[in-house]
């Protein structure tokens, strides 16, 4: 299928705009995807018509809220083929599931001596609660490095591991150098030696949707609004034998079987992990981003950001004094550089100026950073609805700002 | 002059700029034409961290006076702190803690000075103000 992207762009409303006086050239996907009109029809539709609390009223609203927020549930699953819906436990974003798992699983498997393991490549999202699991059990986290291109050292991966290693949480893409990660090895490398794996699907969950039975890892995490859905809501998948041995995260409503001073029973999967009153509207409009990206072709904007990557890597490099940081062979739309002498912050300042948004800095990962030993980098990311005009603004603004040191 | 009358000139000095890119011209000259910090004074004691770029400050005590000397590793973020220490630099702790910082506002570039902007100058700004609320009370302990 051979899709007109330049009409899907318009999908996209806040694309349209100026800003500075110059056409917004949003680059910084990597960090939040924008939303198509589906996505903000949907939460104006639901907050205008349907509204009510879930799981809880007999009425009319609160019946199609539940409705609606469990058939949100049964896309996710789908979308990433879990063995059963009650896998699929709604949180407030990937930060939020991974200290989910840090906590609860830690709770149950962890102790004084064991280990973990994570890459040099982690967003501090999947290192820090690692950390604070580790500190809390008188544990040790290990670091799997990764070579020049920001590949993985994959080979190392197994001398990592011991009998002591409980768990092996890795991104399945790097935000910051845009490496995807050999997910399926991980997997089969930790399995052989029955040790369970969590993939941090943040910025893989748009591009590269896993099959997660096919794959095997045992948890996967990931956000609505790297998706084309709203803020505020996340993903954890989890197998159901280690979500039914881990203890509640956090106490509250909904949760719980049955309270009593004496004791509380806490209420089966997914709900045992979602207390209180979850974002259903963003559950419910994460549901319908996905359904609009399965619309397009997962695969079809997967090839398109490559056709972006390759033009901008190239263009990219036609500059003296540019340097690309991560330059494996499978990437995601998304690339890091710096210019010779020239400051990230400086860079990110003089390009907003001239109406290119990117991200620059540490990008939540000081381990890449001190890897290059760099202070920051730049970094520009792509999605399908960008065009070859934006890369071209892209490279023009960063020749004229080149021009000013 | 006063504080006041220096951010005057300075509001005068960028009115004449009509593109933005020529106001962040004018700041990356300004980046480059301050004197750098003296090494000796470009440690973690004196660092101020920001999460895109850092700022280093020291303070000096001469006679009734603070001297500033600071220094950053962004340019534009130098070419700000070059200002902030035209206005601030070589005054009474009590002009320092009066100040009105309202140039940066002026000449459009707040957004500088904004707490989500992590650079490190709202910081050296707040830093300025403490080394001399310091100097007042160890002035007032020896007076």
């Amino acid at each position: 299928m051979s899709l007109d992207f330049r009409k899907i762009r318009k999908d996209f409303p806040i694309l349209d705009q100026q800003v500075h006086g110059k056409p917004l050239v949003y680059l910084d996907n990597a960090a939040t995807t924008q939303k198509p009109q589906v996505v903000l029809d949907k939460v104006e539709e639901f907050y205008l018509k349907t509204n009510a609390n879930i799981h809880r009223g007999a009425h009319f609203m609160a019946n199609e809220t539940t409705e609606a927020f469990e058939e949100a549930r049964e896309t996710v699953r789908q979308y990433i083929n879990a063995g059963e819906r009650s896998e699929i436990i709604f949180t407030h974003g990937t930060t939020e599931s991974v200290n989910l798992v840090a906590f609860s699983f830690g709770e149950a498997f962890v102790s004084e001596g064991d280990e973990i393991v994570v890459s040099e490549l982690e967003h501090h999202a999947n290192i820090v609660p690692w950390q604070l699991l580790c500190e809390r059990k008188k544990a040790t986290l290990k670091v799997l490095p990764f070579d020049e291109n920001g590949v993985l050292k994959i080979d190392e991966l197994d001398g990592l591991l011991s009998e002591r290693t409980r768990l092996v949480a890795m991104n399945h893409v790097s935000n910051t150098l845009g490496t995807i990660n050999p997910v399926d090895k991980i997997v089969e490398i930790a399995h052989k030696r029955n040790i369970p794996v969590l993939l941090d699907g943040a910025q893989g969950i748009a591009h590269y949707p896993p099959d997660v039975q096919k794959l095997d890892c045992d948890f996967y995490v990931f956000s609505g609004h790297k998706i084309y859905g709203p803020t505020g809501i996340g993903v954890l998948y989890g197998k159901r034998k280690w979500l039914d041995q881990m203890p509640p995260f956090m106490g509250g409503g909904e949760m719980i079987s049955e309270v009593k001073f004496s004791g509380t029973t806490f209420n089966e999967l997914p709900y045992k992990f979602e207390p209180g009153t979850p974002n259903y509207i963003g559950a419910v409009a994460l549901g319908t981003a996905i359904d609009y990206v399965q619309s397009l072709g997962v695969d079809n904007l997967a090839v398109r950001e490559q056709e972006l990557l390759n033009l901008a890597t190239a263009k990219l490099k036609s500059i003296e004094g540019l340097r690309i940081f991560g330059e494996a062979e499978n990437k995601v739309g998304v690339i890091s550089f710096e210019i010779e002498g020239i400051h990230s912050f400086d860079l990110g300042t003089l390009l907003d100026q001239l109406g290119v948004a990117v991200r620059t800095g540490r990008m939540c990962t000081d381990p890449i950073m001190d890897h290059f030993g760099v202070p920051g980098m730049t970094r520009a990311s792509f999605a399908f609805y960008n065009t070859e005009e934006e890369v071209e603004a892209l490279y023009k603004a960063l020749i004229r700002i080149k021009g000013m040191f | 002059m006063t504080i006041e009358d220096i951010q005057q000139e300075i509001i005068e000095e960028f009115s004449v700029f009509e593109d933005w890119m020529d106001k962040y011209a004018y700041l990356i000259e300004l980046g480059n034409d301050l004197e750098p910090i003296d090494a000796k004074y470009k440690i973690d004691d004196n660092l101020i961290r920001g999460c895109q770029s850092r700022v280093w400050l020291h303070p000096e005590k001469d006679g009734d006076k603070i001297l500033f000397e600071a220094e950053s590793d962004a340019i534009i973020v130098k070419g700000l702190v070059a200002l902030l220490l035209r206005v601030l630099s070589n005054r009474s702790p009590k002009e320092i803690i009066d100040a009105d910082l309202h140039f940066i506002d002026d000449i459009g570039l707040k957004q500088h000075l904004s707490p989500t902007r992590s650079n490190g100058l709202l910081a050296m700004v707040k830093q300025m103000k403490l080394y001399a609320l310091a100097y007042e009370k160890l002035s007032q302990q020896e007076g």
